[in-house]
């Protein structure tokens, strides 16, 4: 299982490797790997349908209880065959699509890993490893979406692709922490078993909060719906990718997969309800004023996915089971309609539904695939999207008081989505071809078969709703609802008012279609509202965040040493201080102290003299002298002390330190004052109260008990575990030699950092 | 500082101090004394060389880049924590020929892992020294 997941990475990583094959004839071979995963998944289907679940473990953290725990459900599986279902039929039409293409092998690279990371999301059981997933799409999709990245454009929507995902998915691991904190395991499994403490906790509201924000984000919920058309910046196959079955999709999924452990209150149900409702309508009404066909796919999506927010908001039996049902319905059409968008564009050049018509007579089997998806799209009967319209007016219908409101919020989504669907896969076929398109001819096979498949496919599980029943929807819904009851879902219902609302829809959304022409104009007028759209207060957010982030870091990291020293200092001395204050137990043991010596005084006077010098010498070359003096001295009282081994090291570090001052010092003119007498005086306060404090401190430590354990240990066994009779050098080299191995990497670091900067400075005045 | 005894004492000074530096490195694990504090003794002498010499004198002495013996000595100590691994043993296990090498006395991972730190620390300082120096 672990290496089903990783494999998408490893191929990643391969890819500049073989990129040269790639390019050439390889790309073909690609789609083998998502196929080969479809059908290792598709090998487990069977008994899934039978209700059994997989449990797959590999310890990675043990000791925090983050592990690689796989959990292989009806959920689960499902997405795991739409991501490489999918995945295969976009590997597959990029061979052609971006043939020939400069950065084909990138391209693959990050399609791969973002597959791989999606594949570990909807699989994964460990919240935290659920959450790695989760950022690692949002990464990998950056740079897909990003992937034209000549185009300051392209770069933008990334850029704001990954800023409100990576938002959110802070917010989730936030979330996750709290929930795992106060359930007291990562491990879904085990929190759904304590889903009514969880329920009944004071910070449920938190975590439920959290996770929304963080599923809101990435599904591009109102209000953080903006970066997805943005993302239609991307390539056409990464659009489809993205944005029909796997991307967006997560926050659904994550949503779904949370309803039976934290779903059924009414803070859950009313803010799913409110947000995907408002979003549903709000992108739907959106997609009817586009004319890029990849806008109005974007709405539509965006739409889409408001009513899969919306139905897991409702939260009952048959809602669940109609968003298991939509997931699937709209993954098929949707991603139909993205490929063909794909190829008209690959072939006329514009995704401009007001240029494009009777594509037919020269495209004709990308014309029934875009028939077929847009029939599906519609709801129309025989197509898998009827049984799946059926099932929200089922859900709508049945929910109490608010039904009503619900109902005709749910019309009219979905009048406008019919309306879209038509825009974008009927209206560029129908009518009379434009004579600068009569040249065209069919792309190669390798595109317009997987939009075929697809819609393909939604017209099959429509006419055989039992090939899903059993299989798919049923263990979906299983693993949203615990103890359900067993589902049934079949195309015909007999005469009844779901009926009614569906031929209703059908009908409006056709008269619709008829009314409304498409044009430019209509879509500048919402270009009146962008003021206060939730996009433009983003970037103003954004701007106010960066003009904050240059003051602040003006004022602290200003580049002039002493001012760091001061901000370190001051801030350590309010710190200590407040502490002090608190309350400090300060006392000398006189009968502990042994007698004076006489060298102790010599040192001592030493010090003085040396310290008085320091700091009062006109010379630098004398302060930094006297302040030699003061570091040998310090060497002479680890002498005293038996502390051999230091006293050697402070001897050598003082030597050179007083050399490289000299090397400096030496360099600055002699005499002149940089400072004035009030920075002097600022400067010799605080040292004195620092010095003061950490003279307090040192009392403060002499008078606690000590605990001699560590010592003693390293002592006794310094020659019985490793044959060395310095201690201090044993430590170093053997008991804390991973510490030392780093404090040397730290000195390489160091070392590299002072030769190119004193280097690089040189080299660009040389070039002056 | 070019005076005459100065020249003449840093030609000796440098082999001797460097030799004292190894010395000092070897009997780091029984006596005081280590490979920290042997490279510095050993920067020392490269330093004062210089400072005798000129600068371009001890790097033609030198013939390389002090900056290279920093990769050398990072490599050698983590080799040195790493054998252990082979024997499966774990990571920086200390390892130890059964019997001593003359002069130089017991020998063990520990030894070239400090052996590392003294390679280290002579590039680290004469690095910084260096650069320090020509630059200002």
């Amino acid at each position: 299982m672990i290496l089903a997941i990783l494999s998408g990475f490893v191929l990643a990583g391969c890819t500049p490797f073989i990129s040269k094959f790639i390019k050439g004839k390889g790309s073909l071979l690609l789609p083998i790997l998502p196929f080969g995963l479809f059908v290792y998944f598709f090998s487990f289907l069977k008994e899934i349908g039978e209700g059994q679940t997989f449990r797959f473990n590999y310890d990675w953290v043990p000791s925090y209880g983050i592990n690689f725990g796989f959990h292989l459900d009806g959920l689960a599986i499902l997405f795991a065959l739409l991501i490489t279902g999918v995945g295969t039929l976009v590997f597959t039409y990029t061979t052609s699509y971006l043939k020939g293409h400069h950065y084909l092998d990138r391209f693959y690279g990050y399609l791969s890993m973002f597959m791989a990371s999606m594949l570990g999301l909807v699989l994964s059981d460990n919240i935290i490893t659920l959450f790695i997933f989760w950022e690692l799409t949002s990464i990998s999709s950056f740079f897909l979406i990003g992937f034209n990245n000549d185009d300051p454009k392209s770069r933008k929507s990334a850029l704001l692709a990954l800023s409100i995902t990576g938002l959110g998915g802070l917010f989730l691991l936030a979330g996750m922490v709290l929930l795992g904190y106060i359930g007291g395991s990562y491990q879904f499994q085990e929190l759904l078993s304590q889903s009514t403490f969880i329920k009944e906790h004071t910070s449920y509201g938190w975590i439920v909060g959290l996770i929304f924000i963080g599923a809101f984000t990435k599904s591009a919920q109102f209000p953080f719906h903006f970066w997805l058309p943005g993302a239609m910046k991307a390539p056409t196959p990464v659009s489809t990718y993205l944005h029909s079955a796997t991307m967006v999709k997560a926050g659904i999924y994550l949503l779904a997969r949370f309803t039976p452990l934290l779903g059924g209150s009414a803070e859950w149900n009313t803010t799913l309800i409110l947000v995907g409702s408002i979003t549903m309508v709000y992108a739907a009404i959106h997609s009817v004023l586009r004319i890029d066909m990849k806008g109005i796919l974007a709405y539509s999506t965006i739409s889409a996915l408001g009513i899969l927010v919306f139905l897991i908001g409702l939260g009952t039996e048959a809602s669940l089971l109609a968003a298991g049902v939509f997931i699937l319905v709209h993954a098929l059409y949707k991603a139909t309609l993205f490929l063909i968008t794909g190829i008209v564009d690959h072939e006329t050049g514009t995704r401009d539904v007001t240029v494009l018509s009777g594509l037919s007579k020269v495209l004709m089997p990308v014309a029934i695939a875009a028939g077929l998806a847009a029939l599906s799209n519609a709801g129309a009967p025989p197509f898998f999207g009827f049984i799946g319209k059926d099932l929200i007016y089922e859900a709508t219908l049945a929910y109490g008081d608010w039904a009503m409101v619900l109902t005709i919020a749910a019309v009219v989504t979905n009048v406008c989505l019919l309306f879209a669907g038509l825009l974008a896969g009927v209206k560029p076929f129908v009518g009379s071809l434009p004579s600068n398109f009569t040249s065209l001819h069919l792309p190669h096979p390798t595109m317009w078969i997987p939009p075929l498949i697809l819609a393909g496919l939604g017209l099959v599980f429509g006419l055989f709703p039992s090939l899903v029943e059993g299989l798919i929807v049923q263990p979906v819904f299983s693993s949203m609802v615990i103890d359900g009851a067993p589902v049934h879902i079949k195309l015909w219902h007999g005469f009844n008012l779901v009926l009614g609302l569906s031929l209703l829809t059908l009908t409006l959304g056709v008269i619709l279609y008829m009314i409304v022409k498409p044009s430019s104009s209509l879509f500048s007028k919402t270009l009146k509202f962008e003021m206060i759209a939730p996009q433009t207060l983003f970037e103003i957010f954004g701007k106010f965040f960066n003009a904050f982030a240059r003051f602040w870091t003006g004022l602290f990291q200003n580049g002039y040493l002493r001012n760091y020293v001061i901000t370190i200092l001051g801030f350590l001395t309010i710190l200590l201080a407040y502490r002090l204050y608190q309350g400090v137990n300060l006392y000398i043991d006189t009968k502990q102290l042994t007698a004076l010596t006489i060298y102790e005084v010599i040192v001592a006077l030493m010090m003085i003299v040396a310290i008085v010098f320091t700091v009062f010498s006109r010379s630098r070359l004398v302060a930094v002298a006297s302040l030699g003096v003061m570091g040998y001295t310090i060497c002479l009282i680890f002498l005293f002390y038996s502390a051999p081994d230091l006293a050697m090291t402070q001897f050598s570090i003082d030597t050179l330190t007083v050399i490289l001052f000299v090397l400096v010092i030496y360099n600055l003119p002699k005499y002149k004052n940089f400072s004035s007498k009030a920075v002097r005086i600022r400067d010799g306060i605080l040292s004195v109260f620092f010095g003061s404090l950490i003279a307090i401190l040192t009392l403060e430590v002499l008078s606690e008990p000590l605990n001699r354990e560590t010592s003693i240990f390293y002592a006794e066994s310094a020659y019985l575990l490793a044959k060395g009779k310095n201690v201090v050098n044993v430590i170093l080299v053997d008991f804390r030699g991973f510490d030392t191995m780093v404090e040397i990497t730290v000195l390489v670091i160091a070392a590299i950092g002072v030769f190119s900067l004193l280097k690089l400075r040189l080299k660009s005045i040389e070039k002056e | 500082m070019k005076t005459l005894i100065f020249k003449t004492a840093s030609t000796y000074l440098l082999p001797l101090l460097v030799l004292f530096s190894v010395f000092i490195l070897l009997r780091g694990h029984y006596l005081p004394g280590g490979g920290f504090v042997g490279g510095l003794i050993a920067s020392i002498a490269f330093v004062i060389h210089s400072f005798a010499n000129g600068l371009e004198q001890t790097k033609n002495l030198i013939k390389f880049h002090p900056g290279f013996l920093m990769p050398v000595g990072l490599c050698i100590a983590l080799i040195s924590g790493a054998a252990p691994l082979f024997i499966e043993q774990s990571f920086m296990t200390g390892l130890w020929f059964e019997n001593p090498i003359p002069v130089i006395g017991m020998v063990g991972s520990a030894l070239f892992f400090d052996a590392g730190v003294y390679l280290v620390v002579i590039g680290v300082t004469l690095t910084i020294i260096f650069t320090i120096s020509e630059t200002l």
